[in-house]
């Protein structure tokens, strides 16, 4: 057995042979999403009212379970004059007009309704298939900025999910990393793997990994969870959410690591890495939208890693956003990452006396 | 050339001198014993030697190596146990020394070997926690050894042990250097150093005072020997005029004759039909400890 599975089996034994760990990392987050998502979410979202213009194949070609999922996204009327539906839809009673043009399918609808736009868009996405036929909105009138339309009235769940879940891999991997410096230290036990002939590369990695390991399954669970009991739809870009996820956990690993650092106490680490997470986590949005708030909270907020984690795993999840809108919260994560990792390496000391 | 060579070493805490020039060399094979009280400055020697800290000054070499900076090729050839017990938490004694085995990139199978050779046989499936300090100090002596190294560093393995437990301990620590393994060990205690060690370095306040063979330090202490004779056989004055006696006292055990000719006195005591109940306590580490920091021992 190499070192380096070795050392990954060691911590993930030690992981899962903690009730309190597990319970913070897995159960814990998921009592949140039962409660938001499934007590107080009931409020379903209403249909997106879509007109087809003339003959749209991709649409009348549906069957089965896709039809289904279709006809539940969206309620569908037929005209044969598009100038009348782009004229309804700016008016707001209709929320999508589609048209075929070519092998083209081209979406009209505004941004008034930024949510309705957002699953509009995202579920055409996810039923288009982009290789050879590209789908594309045209902003009416309204500007893209506007907030004036909430995301929560997007159902709740396809709202908390990807907040919730940003907590949660925020907490898992910030704590254990600070419980795992810290414990480490303070038994010697980092002194003890310094003496063995394993290198330092290799014991971060062990950690890093299960560290990642522990927080993908967080994501299944949550988005499994998610699917199957709370209706949660993901929109075409979803996978984007796996780089994301893996460098927004090495971001909060580097927050624990700090805390780590600092904290004379295991107990304090961990304590102390809870009392920047769960703050951050209110201003993040994870609980709780941002929109209305503010603005000097808004400003904040953006200075948080968890928010640019929650907006891009939102962008991705649900928002129906193409796989590049993760590109900006990657590079600020990574960013946070490696500057709080150089801040914990300064602080770090052997002796905490 | 000895295994360990350390000259002149040095290490300040801010003011505090926790190493004060300190040198000494440890011959292949030999079972070595550092002896000092509380903060002698013991545990930051061994660190430095295995190449945990950076001395001030002066140079150490083990096995010919340099082990400052982190050297990857003399680690595989030392062992250590460190004072505090290193271990990863929430695993069993054999998860334990698997571990380290995998680390030393041994096979598991050597691992559950010294689990035997310790005796926790029974205590492979018990995690380290509900150890007792004893079994605790066992597990963490074998996963020092799982590689087979050539040096062997243990800090106060005997630490926290009832005296019956440390008893039980010593024939392993014994054991250790049967196959021409280098020992150093450090302790609070007189009578471990007397029984373990091949040579003793009596460590106080960052300074080595003495560095001999047990015996020889005993000898060179020329410390009388204690006779005690059960009360009501001989009295003061009786004692005192018997020859070499220097000195006689009575204590809770009886009558305390004082000599440097044991044999002497014996002899007369067996003659006169004395013996019943006697006992004899010849000079030990803790009266050398005594003499040479001239300060009562204080664990
Ligand atoms: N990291 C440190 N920072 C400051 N002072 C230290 C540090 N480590 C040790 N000291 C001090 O250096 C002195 C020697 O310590 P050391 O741990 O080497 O003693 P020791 O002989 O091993 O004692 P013990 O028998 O208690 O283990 C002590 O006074 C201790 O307080
Ligand atoms: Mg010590």
């Amino acid at each position: 057995m190499s070192a380096y599975v070795a050392l990954s089996l060691a911590i993930i034994k030690g992981f899962l042979r903690d009730r309190a760990s597990v319970f913070f990392a897995l159960v814990f987050p998921l009592m949140f999403l039962v409660l938001f998502g499934g007590v107080m979410g009931d409020r379903a979202q209403s249909k997106v009212h879509l007109i087809e213009v003339g003959e749209v194949g991709l649409v009348d070609d549906l069957t089965g379970g896709a039809r289904e999922a279709f006809e539940e996204t969206f309620e569908i009327d037929r005209s044969p004059d598009l100038a009348a539906a782009v004229a309804a839809v700016r008016k707001g009673d209709a929320d999508v007009a589609i048209e075929m043009r070519g092998d083209t399918l081209v979406a009209h609808y505004t941004q008034t309704d930024q949510v309705k736009a957002g699953i509009t868009q995202g579920t055409l996405r996810a039923f288009v298939d982009g290789s050879n036929v590209a789908a594309s909105g045209r902003p009416a009138t309204y500007s893209f900025a506007s907030e004036a339309v909430e995301d929560d009235s997007l159902r709740t769940i396809q709202f908390v999910t990807p907040g919730l879940l940003g907590w949660a891999i925020a907490m898992s991997a910030s704590f254990g990393a600070a419980a795992t410096l810290n414990g480490w230290r303070s038994s010697k036990l980092l002194r003890r793997l310094q003496l063995s002939p394993v290198p330092t590369t290799t014991v971060v990695a062990a950690r890093v990994s299960v560290t990642v390991a522990i927080a993908f399954v967080q994501t299944l669970i949550f988005v499994g969870l998610g699917v199957a009991a709370f209706g949660l739809r993901l929109t075409g870009a979803w996978p984007a959410a796996v780089p994301l996820l893996l460098v927004g956990t090495l971001c909060f690993m580097s927050i624990g690591l700090l805390a780590g650092a600092v904290a004379r106490t295991t107990e304090g680490a961990v304590n102390m890495a809870n009392f920047i997470v769960l703050p951050m986590s209110f201003l993040s949005g994870s609980f709780f939208s941002l929109e209305g708030t503010p603005a000097w909270l808004q400003a904040v907020s953006w200075a948080m890693p968890l928010r640019w984690l929650n907006e891009g795993m939102l962008d991705v999840m649900v928002r129906g956003e193409p796989a590049a809108a993760i590109l900006l919260p990657l590079g600020v994560l990574a960013a946070f990452a490696v500057a709080i990792t150089l801040l914990a390496a300064r602080l770090f000391q052997w002796e905490t006396t | 050339m000895g295994a360990i060579e350390v000259v002149d070493l040095a290490k300040a805490y801010g003011e505090l001198r926790a190493v004060d020039g300190v040198g000494f060399e440890v011959a292949e094979g030999e079972f070595f014993g550092i002896l000092g009280p509380n903060g002698a400055g013991k545990t930051t020697t061994l660190e430095i030697i295995e190449g945990l800290r950076r001395p001030d000054a002066g140079s150490v070499t083990v096995l010919g190596e340099r082990p400052w900076p982190r050297n990857p090729a003399l680690l595989p050839r030392m062992g250590v146990q460190l004072q505090a017990s290193s271990f990863f938490e929430r695993l069993t004694a054999r998860e334990q020394i698997h571990t380290f085995a995998a680390l030393y990139g041994v096979r598991p199978a050597r691992g559950d070997d010294w689990l035997e050779h310790v005796g926790l046989v029974d205590k492979v499936d018990t995690r380290v926690a509900d150890l007792s300090g004893g079994q605790m100090q066992r597990l963490s002596i074998a996963c020092a050894l799982v590689h087979d190294p050539e040096v062997v560093f243990l800090d106060e393995p005997t630490a926290a042990l009832d005296p019956q437990a440390r008893r039980n301990l010593w024939d392993l620590l014994s054991s250790l250097n049967d196959s021409g393994r280098t020992v150093v060990l450090t302790t609070h205690h007189m009578d471990e150093a007397e029984v373990l060690c091949d040579r003793v370095a009596i460590m106080d306040r960052g300074r080595v005072l003495q560095l001999d063979t047990p015996r020889r330090l005993i000898r060179s202490l020329d410390a009388p020997t204690r006779i005690t004779v059960a009360a009501g056989q001989l009295d003061q004055g009786q004692a005192e005029a018997l020859p070499g006696v220097e000195r006689a006292h009575a204590d809770a055990d009886g009558l305390v004759l004082t000599t440097r000719e044991p044999a002497v006195v014996l002899a007369r005591l067996a003659g006169d039909g004395h013996l019943d109940g006697i006992a004899v306590a010849a000079g030990t580490l803790e009266d050398v400890f005594l003499a040479v920091t001239g300060r009562e021992y204080r664990p």
